[in-house]
């Protein structure tokens, strides 16, 4: 295993709200590799942004371990109950090498384009002329050089958050976190910012740590995901695990929100073929990840044992170049012969669900 | 012309212009207290108010007892009405300026005066700015004075612009009062040569000058604060 750039280990965030003690962060560890783009997902209040906050101390955390490129930010002692943290003029400077981006951009509205980017770099050590040289190529970057004299509230929302990655950009950061950057932009405006994303992760290899309430966001440019709810990581893995096999019933509900699997088989089980469905037939659902997809499966079922396959919808998403499908379809023939394709199907690893029929 | 304003405003024109009792004195010893109280109370007001902000449990730097001292010195100064605290503080304005009356002794509670509420107005105006935006300033390393000067206050400029120009008006207003201590000007002018003497022409010449002193104060306060902002 490689070094990770970010180690977050027995991370624990409690508030204090009059008499309440609320627990945001439970003992969460994460290491993140370097050139990781890490999704983290979860909905509102699972203590996401809390986590990731905790990387640049934003959020100090009540106890547990913070160590970015190797440098302790943070350190708990569970004996003393004392912590150990960076000094506050070098976490000054380690901020700047941690880029971060927000849902509502959290521009200047007072400073024009070109400022809020050099506002990044009032404490580099370039001169005038370097900085002014350097905010001109962020905003081409970004493509926004024709705006670099207008002010926030004269930009869209995909503009702003341009902006703001230029400027979470200005310092060459090596890690840049995005703290549901794309929750308040439309459908393709998100795109746009998530392919700029995968953009920088691919060619200056930055370290992407994305959180999200939008499973559709991480399937897009994360290579591994965690799965948080109630402050704790309740599931963890590559892209591809996580989509093609789920554990738990909260990662499912996410992935069926990024892939409509769910609706399709709520209209598909309306029809007739399906309400009607004949003693000898099965609905089934037959998911599948990888070159399982460049083998005539559903040919074969019928060369092999006689079960006919009636496809009813199919969806191939490729996640991090593989592909993923999942198909819809009713199978027909005895109940032998059924039971014999599905353990031929399972032999080939796809997973087979039964929605309808073959009792 | 002028016959006709003698006749029609005739203590008006017994002020005069100039010496003790004229109205371009009067004139001057307004705008005389109005500028340097509004300078140092302006300072203080704002200082308590950048403080309250930056102090509070969601500020910057949070800080109870500091916070409970800005917030109970502005509370208590807030709460004494004017008119008392100009006799109150007598003793120390004699110690800071040597003199308990006239003008320049009329700054120190006109300073005193003002900054509680200049500095809950500026409390309220810093309030106002995003504490998104200060944290991804603090995201990107600026320092405590960097996110004061570059965020807050740059940010809120406008703002302050707005509620220095309320203030700056309610501070005319209690230059007014100054009389009473002998600092002169329009109000006193109003008063002791105008009400006290029967003389209504120089009460409504004295109302209509401040009148005109405070629309033109709220005509370049709206202009600078619409100029400023970029919302």
């Amino acid at each position: 295993m490689s070094h990770p750039i970010i180690a977050l280990d027995n991370i624990t965030v409690t508030f204090h709200q009059k008499k309440r003690t609320i627990t945001a962060v439970n003992n969460v560890s994460v290491h993140i590799e370097r050139g990781d783009v890490y999704g983290i997902v979860g909905y509102s209040g699972a203590g996401k942004s809390t986590l990731v906050r905790v990387i640049n101390l934003l959020q100090e955390p009540t106890s547990g371990s913070v160590v970015v490129n190797d440098e302790v930010f943070f350190q708990s002692d569970a004996k003393t109950d004392k912590a150990t943290r960076i000094t506050s003029k070098n976490l000054r400077d380690r901020r700047r090498k941690i880029g971060m981006i927000f849902q509502h951009f959290n521009l200047l509205n007072e400073r024009t384009v070109t400022e809020n980017v050099a506002f990044a770099l009032q404490h580099s050590p370039l001169s005038e002329k370097e900085k002014a040289q350097k905010v001109a190529e962020l905003l081409d970057l970004v493509d926004l050089s024709d705006r670099a004299q207008q002010y926030p509230s004269q930009l869209s929302g995909g503009q702003k958050q341009r902006v703001a990655i230029a400027r979470a950009l200005a310092n060459d950061p090596e890690i840049l976190i995005s703290d549901e950057a794309t929750s308040a932009l439309d459908p393709k405006t998100t795109n746009q910012i998530l392919a700029l994303l995968k953009k920088l992760n691919q060619e200056l290899g930055l370290t992407i740590v994305l959180i999200t309430h939008e499973m559709q966001a991480v399937k897009e440019v994360a290579n591994k995901v965690a799965v948080m709810q109630d402050g704790e990581i309740i599931e963890r893995g590559s892209l591809l695990d996580i989509f093609a096999q789920p554990k738990e019933q909260l990662t499912k509900e996410f992935i069926e929100t990024a892939t409509n699997i769910d609706k399709a088989i709520a209209t598909i089980a309306g029809q007739p073929l399906v309400t009607n469905l004949q003693p000898n037939e099965i609905f089934v659902r037959l998911a599948y990840v990888g070159d399982t997809t460049d083998e005539p499966l559903i040919a074969g079922l019928f060369r092999d044992f006689n079960v006919t396959a009636n496809i009813l919808y199919g969806n191939i998403e490729v996640l991090q170049d593989t592909p993923v499908g999942s198909l819809l379809v009713i199978l027909s023939g005895t109940s032998e012969q059924i039971k014999a394709s599905i353990s031929t199907l399972a032999d080939h690893h796809v997973e087979v669900e039964i929605l309808k029929g073959g009792q | 012309m002028q016959t006709w304003f003698a006749h029609t405003f005739p203590n008006v024109v017994y002020q005069g212009w100039t010496g003790d009792t004229g109205w371009l004195t009067a004139i001057t010893e307004t705008l005389f207290m109005t500028f340097w109280s509004a300078l140092f109370g302006g300072l203080l007001g704002l200082i308590f108010g950048i403080g309250l902000v930056i102090t509070a449990p969601n500020g910057i730097t949070p800080n109870r007892p500091l916070f409970w001292l800005f917030d109970k010195v502005v509370s208590i100064f807030r709460a004494v009405p004017f008119i008392i605290l100009l006799a109150a503080i007598a003793p120390f304005t004699k110690l800071l300026v040597g003199t308990q009356i006239g003008t320049t002794a009329a700054l120190v509670p006109l300073s005193l005066g003002v900054f509680p509420f200049y500095a809950r107005q500026v409390q309220v105006a810093l309030a106002e700015v995003d504490s998104g935006i200060v944290e991804a300033a603090q995201a990107v390393g600026a320092s405590f004075w960097d996110i004061v000067f570059g965020v807050y206050l740059r940010e809120g400029r406008s703002e302050i612009i707005r509620v220095s120009t309320v203030t700056l008006i309610s501070l005319i207003g209690l230059t007014a009062m100054a009389g009473a201590i002998g600092a002169g000007g329009l109000g006193n002018m109003a008063i002791s040569y105008g009400y006290n003497r029967f003389a209504t022409d120089t009460t409504w010449v004295a109302t209509l000058l401040v009148l005109i002193f405070v629309l033109i104060v709220q005509l370049v306060g709206d202009y600078l604060a619409k100029k400023l902002s970029h919302k």
